[in-house]
């Protein structure tokens, strides 16, 4: 294999690789897919608390006296809906309905919104809002002033909170607030991507080192582990949280991908809303829909699904899901078998394997 | 990681031991690390005639699967029954309990051919 472009590196790189963490090319990062062992980092998350390195991810900011109305027409979610210093869930779509990439939307202010993007689509992104904008107001690409540091699992309330005078239990879940944390200027929010409980710590990446020793310190007593991408993908699966270029992609909808939730047609126009209405209308041909595995083997990304012996679909995720100790997986099957409780098939090296339709989320933390 | 000496290697990380005319047929510590927590292993059947350099199994782990290829010809005398209940031996001990196969080689100048251990040692160094 010939050297590709160098990858790019977290401010934490050094740090991963000083603690024997196994890195991996991801979309061009130089990351950790895990230390002492992906089940378990994933243990760790789900019982106690874990830190991850997300640094790599994008983070674009959008100012100016029209920035919501620039925000609300590039995304799906209904932006007026959020209050200063909360945060949701969001599409950014072609016209055409499909995903440019899935978003989270942090309202700052009336005049300034922070987006949180994949790190891979990161230059796409930024080009794409850009080219929306006909708005009075300004679009940064931001990722290189944000080292991000995810703190995630029940515990990670408590051993966030000894590094803050911010009352984190007063942010509620994917609300945020602007504060100190570990000594440096921090914006702090409820959100992540395991399932579990947690805070994401977005600060500049000159504190990203001492912001995660100060993380792993102040966890010693609560078994704090450092978590790869391993991890944060079984994690990510078993909540069945959409990961780009999987579960969604340009040719992907969101209301394919079952994520019609985020999708707020009364809201007035956004990029996509035509598109998405005409498929409401005429009705969707495939939708996303979780299994288990009732067979023995592992339906993983890409595998061909079969409904009654035929292709059907294909697998978009497949692991197995540690927490449960099962094999899952999301598929995208045509639309009157994509429900829960349907015997499918998958096609394991050229074997068909038995696998069922189940409900999703697969995993759901206690409340 | 400590190689056992008498061992030959490949470069898709198998070992391979000789006694007499029957070989005894693994993944290295090396492999077992790259692939992390294993939960399955398909091995062949007693009996199968495995040809040198061909796929003759595979082994999974919570984020991948691996093929894994044939470092001898021969047939398939035992194969490791242990590790179908218990593939996670495979992390603990690969070079010993976590054997996969045995094989009764047809030609033994395919052992001398493979890698002795100072050869992958460097291999794996260079390679990580």
């Amino acid at each position: 294999m010939s050297e590709a472009a160098a990858l790019q590196r977290t401010p934490l790189n050094e740090v991963h690789r000083a603690s024997g963490a196994k890195m991996v090319d991801f979309g061009g990062w130089d990351m950790p897919v895990q230390y002492s062992g992906l089940v378990d980092e994933h243990n760790t998350v789900r019982k106690g608390v874990g830190v991850f390195d997300v640094s790599h991810m994008g983070e674009i900011e959008i100012r100016g006296p029209e920035a919501f109305q620039l925000v609300d027409y590039a995304t799906t979610n209904a932006v007026a809906k959020l209050k200063e210093g909360q945060a949701h869930y969001s599409g950014l779509l072609y016209e055409h309905g499909g995903f440019v990439d899935d978003i989270l939307v942090h309202k700052v202010s009336d005049t300034s919104y922070f987006l949180c993007v994949n790190a891979s689509n990161q230059d796409k992104d930024f080009a794409h809002i850009q080219s929306l904008n006909t708005f009075d107001c300004e679009v940064e690409f931001a990722g290189p002033k944000y080292a991000q540091i995810a703190i995630q699992g029940p515990k990670a309330l408590g051993v966030a909170q000894k590094l803050t005078d911010t009352e984190l239990s007063s942010i509620k879940y994917y609300w945020f607030r602007d504060g100190e944390f570990a000594g440096v200027t921090a914006r702090i929010a409820r959100t992540g991507y395991t399932g579990e409980d947690g805070f994401e710590i977005y600060t500049a990446p000159e504190h990203a080192v001492s912001v995660w020793k100060a993380i792993m310190d102040a966890g010693k007593e609560e078994g704090i582990k450092p978590a790869g991408l391993g991890a944060r993908n079984t994690l990510r699966l078993e909540s069945k949280m959409a990961l780009y270029g999987h579960e969604i992609g340009a040719s992907i909808s969101p209301l394919e991908a079952d994520l019609a939730w985020i999708v707020k047609f009364d809201k007035g126009n956004f990029v996509g809303r035509e598109a998405l209405l005409k498929q409401r209308e005429k009705g969707l041909s495939r939708k996303l829909v979780g299994f288990e595995m009732r067979g023995r083997g592992i339906g993983r990304d890409g595998y061909e699904v079969l409904l009654d012996g035929n292709a059907a679909g294909w697998v978009t995720s497949g692991s197995p899901a540690p927490t449960l100790g099962k094999n899952i997986g999301l598929c995208y099957l045509p639309i009157e078998r994509a429900r829960a409780g349907e015997k499918i098939e998958i096609l394991i090296r050229n074997q068909a394997v038995e696998a069922e339709t189940v409900p999703t989320p697969f995993y759901k933390r206690p409340q | 990681m400590n190689y056992p000496e008498n061992f030959r290697y490949t470069k898709e990380h198998e070992w391979v031991s000789l006694e007499g005319d029957t070989a005894t047929v693994g993944i290295t510590f090396h492999a077992q690390s790259e692939l992390g927590d294993i939960v399955y292993v398909d091995l062949p059947k007693v009996g199968a005639n495995l040809e040198i350099g061909k796929s003759f199994g595979s082994v999974e782990s919570v984020k991948a699967v691996s093929d894994i290829y044939a470092p001898i010809s021969g047939e398939v005398t035992e194969i490791n029954e242990t590790l179908a209940d218990a593939p996670e031996k495979l992390n603990e001990d690969p070079h010993g309990a976590a054997w996969l196969i045995k094989v009764k080689v047809t030609s033994p100048d395919e052992f001398n051919n493979l890698m002795p251990v100072s050869d992958y040692q460097s291999y794996v160094g260079a390679e990580s």
